[in-house]
């Protein structure tokens, strides 16, 4: 499915349990993913630690981001003119159909075909390099996991580490079978070092930075005083692609505006120990329009809002707006590392996917975005990790509320008809009694049987685990019984 | 002080042995509880599951049940977090799980109990997480005499239960599951204590299954052993 039908990128995936079941079954995948999530889950810990002023800083990173989603369209419109005044020309697009036909008019009219990226979620989010391949216009990822990805015809896992579920001699294999497709091929005695994949995949790209006319980035941050957008990255590719071609477009979700040049200080400071654990990124590029001489000659920026303002209309819901893509909650979270990335179905994985995903495509309009806020145990880790204090968890029970009100009416699922049926008893003290006797003794007639294996829907229960023979007695039966007040 | 006992409705229909410890406990230190009759179920479940109509409707009358009350005490960190956290009303700031009532409250963590075990302990992530309760849990176990207290390796992470998740997504949650067995076996404690029954549930549940022989207790309930 490409962005077309839908606003966020599908992987055509079926509901989370389903998906997850396939991700479990491949032991290399978990292998690989809980190796990967407590390396990094433990480097940031060190990381955070080394500052004795984090706490403040994230609730400074989430006060900008509130103000930022309070008056979004003040600072956008700020933004817009003061890039356009830097000699860069803003473009607003409304869907991702709208950004792909935008970016791909403006590759064409440069006469190219080919493109080199940056990674940027937002243009995997709209299918961009789906759009331009029916354009006839071949897109590069030139991130290194971004590339190991394409090569592959894969789709992500991760937001930082789209690769994480690949090892090295995996990665071999493909730089082996594919580079050679797409350009210069990797050499025969490739082995599996990572110096030697990475010196492969430098050789391969190189040529393409060269050759380049246009290149599309993604934007971590946009300042609308100045009209400054920047990006952030580890392998200095993103440096190649924002400075050699002479034509450069961004496409960038409309939430990633900051008030001020001044507001990078914060999250300069809490992206990269919270996504890489590291003190500072390798790599900072900040421009502002276009510079003649110097670097792109011509800057277009793409302002995405795709689904972006339906959710902010939703008070309880759009601090997912917040998200500054840091993956730390993707880490620490239990059910994405024993499942990986590509259950969630949507290049947003995880705990932030589980809740900006279905709202970017709407509660109630498919059984899978209807799946993801469930795939949470709510065990809370992702809010204690997020660098700006997003309450990922109160987000998950309040699309939960969604969800089951878009199911409301109609013919009740079993689960509605428990949870009334509960309601009711749970309604008197007196009826709780009766049940609880109810339960006893049916309980106790199913122990006699075994007990270790329920029919019906309890099997999801039994099929792993026992259960609990309820007491011959309850407590409240108990405390009447031995006449305490 | 009055001091009403909010059990649970999955406590007091499954796991009653964990009220009556917690009684005992908190008798033994010379505190007279009460048990409101007219308490159920603190709507937990329904709003984790989505069913927030149905939860709200029965915040009030675990309101009326336990108003007056100095303190309720519950020996579950998930539904005390639930009560805390989302009931809007005069009594939720009153309501304590267990081990912060006895540590906090009471100022006591030797509560005089006996239980000559090797015990590992898994902080729920609700106790952890939602209450902060930190390690008074292990304070309290610390000071038990005999114990035999060992760590548990990744503690903190969530055993996979989850409520409902454990059935909705049964396949992840059991994956979660046998990481968590795997990691108590490692102890080589016969006995894994929590302060949740719920999550103990799901970990005891399958634990029997593959017939261990470590069996789970509630916190309260090895408070309560004595000589
Ligand atoms: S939700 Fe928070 S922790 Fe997760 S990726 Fe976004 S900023 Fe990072």
């Amino acid at each position: 499915m490409s962005g077309d039908q839908v606003n966020v990128v599908w992987l055509g995936s079926p509901t989370f349990p389903q998906a997850a079941h396939d991700a479990l079954q491949d032991t290399q995948l978990r292998r690989n993913l809980k190796h990967a999530t407590t390396t990094i889950r433990d480097k940031r810990l060190r990381a955070v630690a080394e500052l004795d002023d984090w706490e403040t800083l994230r609730e400074a990173g989430s006060q900008i981001k509130d103000r930022v989603m309070r008056h979004l369209d003040e600072y956008l419109l700020q933004l817009e003119a003061s890039v356009t005044a830097a000699g860069g020309v803003v473009h607003w697009a409304e869907d991702a159909r709208e950004a792909n036909r935008i970016v791909s008019e403006l590759v064409r009219a440069k006469g190219a075909t080919e493109v080199v990226k940056i990674k940027s979620m937002a243009t995997q989010e709209i299918g961009l390099n789906e759009a331009l391949e029916d354009d006839g216009i071949e897109a590069t990822e030139t991130d290194l996991a971004e590339l190991i990805v394409q090569l592959n015809d894969d789709r992500p896992s991760h937001i930082l580490v789209p690769a994480i579920h690949r090892n090295r001699s995996e990665i071999r294999d493909i730089f082996q079978r594919e580079m050679g497709k797409h350009g210069i091929a990797a050499p025969d005695d490739l082995t599996d070092e990572p110096r030697v994949l990475a010196e492969a995949a430098r050789v391969h790209l190189r040529e393409k930075f060269l050759r380049a006319k246009v290149a599309i980035s993604g934007a971590n941050f946009a300042c609308a005083d100045t009209g400054t957008v920047g990006v952030v990255e580890s392998e200095g590719n993103g440096r190649m692609c924002l400075t050699l071609p002479e034509t450069l477009i961004t496409v960038m979700g409309i939430e990633k505006v900051l008030p001020s040049f001044s507001d990078l200080e914060v999250f300069l400071q809490l992206l990269p120990r919270s996504s890489t654990a590291e003190r500072m990124n390798p790599y900072t590029s900040l421009w502002t329009g276009v510079t003649p001489g110097d670097g792109p000659q011509e800057f277009h920026l793409v302002l995405l809002d795709n689904g972006r303002t339906k959710t902010l209309a939703d008070t309880a819901g759009r601090s997912a707006l917040h998200c500054i893509r840091c993956s730390a909650c993707l880490n620490v979270c239990p059910v994405y590392e024993r499942t990986g990335g590509r259950s969630y179905g949507s290049v947003y994985p995880g705990p932030i996917g589980a809740v900006l995903t279905p709202q970017l495509v709407g509660v109630g309009t498919s059984e899978h975005a209807d799946s993801l806020p469930f795939a949470s145990t709510l065990c809370g880790a992702c809010y204690d990790a997020c660098p700006v204090r997003i309450d990922i968890p109160e987000m998950l029970v309040h699309l939960r509320a969604k969800v089951v009100d878009a199911h409301r009416g109609g013919v009740p699922k079993p689960e509605a008809l428990a949870m009334k049926g509960a309601r009711v008893v749970f309604g008197s003290p007196r009826r709780l009694a009766w049940a609880e006797r109810l339960g006893a003794i049916g309980g106790r007639v199913a122990g006699i049987g075994g007990g270790r294996w329920l029919p019906g829907p309890a099997r999801k229960w039994t099929g792993a685990r026992d259960v609990p023979v309820p007491a011959r007695e309850s407590f409240r039966a108990w405390w009447r019984k031995a006449g305490r007040r | 002080m009055r001091v009403a006992l909010f059990i649970t409705c999955y406590n007091d229909a499954l796991f009653p042995d964990t009220g009556k410890a917690v009684t005992a406990v908190l008798e033994r230190l010379g505190h007279t509880v009460e048990f409101p009759a007219a308490q159920t179920c603190c709507g937990q479940m329904h709003h984790n599951t989505g069913y927030r109509r149905e939860a709200d409707s029965l915040v009030g009358a675990f309101n009326d049940a336990f108003r007056g009350y100095d303190a309720i005490v519950t020996p579950s960190g998930s539904c005390g977090g639930h009560v805390r956290h989302h009931h809007r009303t005069e009594t939720a700031p009153n309501v304590y799980e267990f081990s912060e009532f006895l540590v906090d409250v009471l100022n006591v963590t030797d509560v005089g109990a006996y239980f000559p075990h090797r015990v590992t302990y898994h902080p729920t992530c609700h106790s952890l997480r939602m209450l902060r309760v930190g390690d008074k849990p292990l304070q309290l176990l610390r000071a038990v005499e005999g114990i035999d207290l060992v760590e548990l390796p990744e503690a903190e992470s969530c055993c996979g239960f989850g409520g409902t998740f454990a059935m909705k997504n049964s396949e992840t949650s059991v994956a979660m599951l046998q990481d968590k067995m795997g990691n108590v076996r490692k102890t080589g404690a016969q006995t894994l204590c929590a302060s949740d029954n719920s999550c103990l549930m799901h970990i005891g549940g399958g634990l029997s299954r593959v017939k261990s022989g470590v069996r789970t207790l509630h916190l309260a309930e090895i408070l309560a052993a004595t000589r």
